[in-house]
């Protein structure tokens, strides 16, 4: 019985299986990633970035129908484009980044929607909007794979730099140039994610895969490798057990995924070792020292 | 060789200086108070020497340093405390010169973290996170972080503000040491009786140069008076610079 109901759809069905592999893969790379949105305190940039995907993402919905590679490829590039001018104005004046960055992306929100109302009138373009990770072929499913592992590598190449930027800039500044490369990088490692995101959750919930697991693991660790790993292991819980819900009752698979590790956040909040409500509300006697 | 030279230097915020024709240098190993009031320009100079603010005029020689020959501690205030790192990690990103990118943390480095740790009497608090230290214990961990720089000139950014008398004598003989070992040491400073009593030489700055030259001649109450005077005014509309006019304006 209990097997039915959480194995047996795995079991039974492949596009269960794909949909599986695709939220771990997803979560192996966007959990990080969000961990260090969350710590930079760039967590709304993370959505920012999800509309300034839009018109690259409607371009290649226009050009080429609901393909992925095309879509994929228009987002990146709206994306790409949106981070770095964004960031390189930030860098070369006295803007701040998010006065910056809010620009940009309205900007290209607003180039996105032109570009589906006039062309567009197509249901598939819920599609766009909230994905749909159970609709996975084989083809998405490899873009999804070698994206995670991209971000991962390049994860790997720039985090100490990404690190140190974070705590202190100023510091790594006077020892090293490996700063602005570092983080536009991530801000590329940003885009990627969401990208990927959205071809499972769409382009309004695939920040959220990355943005509800950080702030979980930030009740119940005070160390930065504990955090990513706790991080990654919400989001592929919520993603698995998402999928279940989704199966078992009629709620679409992304906002199931994304409600899932919600009820985790909530949970994190009143339960969390690191400043929980009820820890604080009951701390328990003072120490010693 | 100088280890600093400063050729006519004007640094400043949109195209208004902050420090105005600045004309010197700095010996090799020579142990540098910078004084003067609020605004005068102490903590621009420091970030025009350490590379982070770029002259708007004239030029500044390091005499053959590199970026990473240079220790440089702002004042704390832009640091991320929230972020979760320990101690041990903080003071260690002080190795970068010798670990970069991917440089492992070996044997050798975990002593010597440990060992700046315990210089500066935090031994036992490596695992802590640095959000949970006081203010004084903070600027314990940025010296302990300077001392593993091993740099050749170590700039210092009103280093003892608001630091209880026990930590500053304790940060002093770090200060004192790193003169000892031959390295430069520049630091924008407050406390008068600390400039007489511990260093050698003194840059009164008011925008531009009272005075510089050994401490004991430059230190006297005319030219502390003059400083104070000086003109704090920003002028909006402030016609661009012309001469080099330093005296009239200092007076």
């Amino acid at each position: 019985m209990l097997y039915d109901a959480l194995i047996g759809p795995f079991t039974e069905f492949e596009f269960m299986r794909r949909a599986l592999a695709a939220v771990i893969a997803l979560a192996l790379a966007g959990a990080p990633i969000g961990v260090f949105l969350m710590l930079r305190r760039m967590s709304l940039v993370g959505d920012a970035m999800a509309h300034a995907i839009l018109p690259g993402a409607a371009v290649g919905f226009l050009l080429s129908g609901l393909n992925l590679f095309a879509m994929t490829a228009g987002g990146l590039v709206a994306g790409f484009a949106v981070a770095i001018l964004a960031g390189v104005v930030a860098r070369s004046t006295g803007l701040k980044e998010d006065a910056s960055l809010a620009t940009f992306y309205l900007a290209s929100l607003a180039l996105g929607v032109t570009i589906v109302s006039i062309k567009g009138t197509n249901i598939d373009l819920l599609h766009v909007l909230f994905g749909n990770i159970l609709a996975m072929d084989d083809q998405t499913l490899l873009v999804v794979a070698f994206n995670a592992t991209v971000t991962l590598l390049v994860l790997a190449v720039i985090y100490r730099p990404l690190v140190i930027e974070s705590v202190d800039p100023l510091f790594l500044r006077t020892v090293s140039r490996a700063g602005g490369p570092a983080h536009l990088a991530f801000l590329a490692l940003v885009v990627i994610n969401l990208v990927n995101g959205f071809q499972a959750l769409g382009t309004l919930l695939a920040v959220g895969l990355m943005i509800l697991p950080a702030g979980i693991a930030r009740f119940w660790s005070r160390d930065l490798t504990a955090m990513i790993c706790i991080a990654v292991t919400a989001a592929a819980v919520s993603g698995y057990a998402g999928l279940v819900l989704s199966f078992q009752t009629r709620v679409p698979s992304g906002p199931a995924i994304i409600l899932v590790a919600t009820v985790l956040y909530i949970v994190s909040v009143l339960f969390g070792r690191v400043g929980g409500i009820v820890r604080q509300l009951f701390p328990g006697r003072h120490l010693e020292a | 060789m100088a280890a600093l030279h400063f050729h006519n230097v004007t640094l400043g915020y949109d195209r208004h200086p902050a420090v105005h024709h600045l004309s010197g240098e700095v010996a090799p190993g020579a142990l540098v108070a910078v004084i003067g009031p609020n605004g005068a320009g102490k903590s621009t100079l420091l970030r025009g020497i350490v590379g982070i603010l770029k002259p708007l005029d004239g030029t500044i020689h390091l005499g053959g340093l590199d970026a990473r020959d240079i220790a440089y501690l702002p004042q704390s205030a832009e640091i991320d405390r929230s972020f979760p790192i320990s101690v041990f990690d903080f003071v260690g990103t002080g190795l970068w010169r010798g670990t970069g990118l991917f440089g492992g943390i070996g044997k050798a480095a975990r002593d010597k973290i440990l060992r700046a740790i315990g210089a500066v009497g935090l031994s036992g608090f490596e695992n802590r996170p640095i959000g949970t230290l006081s203010g004084g214990q903070m600027q314990r961990v940025l010296f302990a972080r300077v001392l593993l720089q091993d740099a050749s000139l170590i700039v210092l950014d009103e280093p003892f503000n608001a630091i209880d008398a026990k930590t500053i004598t304790d940060l002093l003989a770090l200060v004192r040491r790193w003169h000892g070992e031959g390295r430069t040491v520049l630091a924008a400073l407050h406390d008068m009786e600390m400039v007489r009593n511990h260093f050698t030489e003194t840059l009164v700055l008011a925008r531009g140069p009272v005075a510089w030259g050994p401490t004991a001649e430059v230190l006297t109450p005319e030219n502390l008076l003059v400083a104070m005077r000086m003109c704090e005014a920003f002028d909006d509309s402030a016609a661009a610079c012309a001469a080099d006019d330093i005296s009239s304006r200092a007076a």
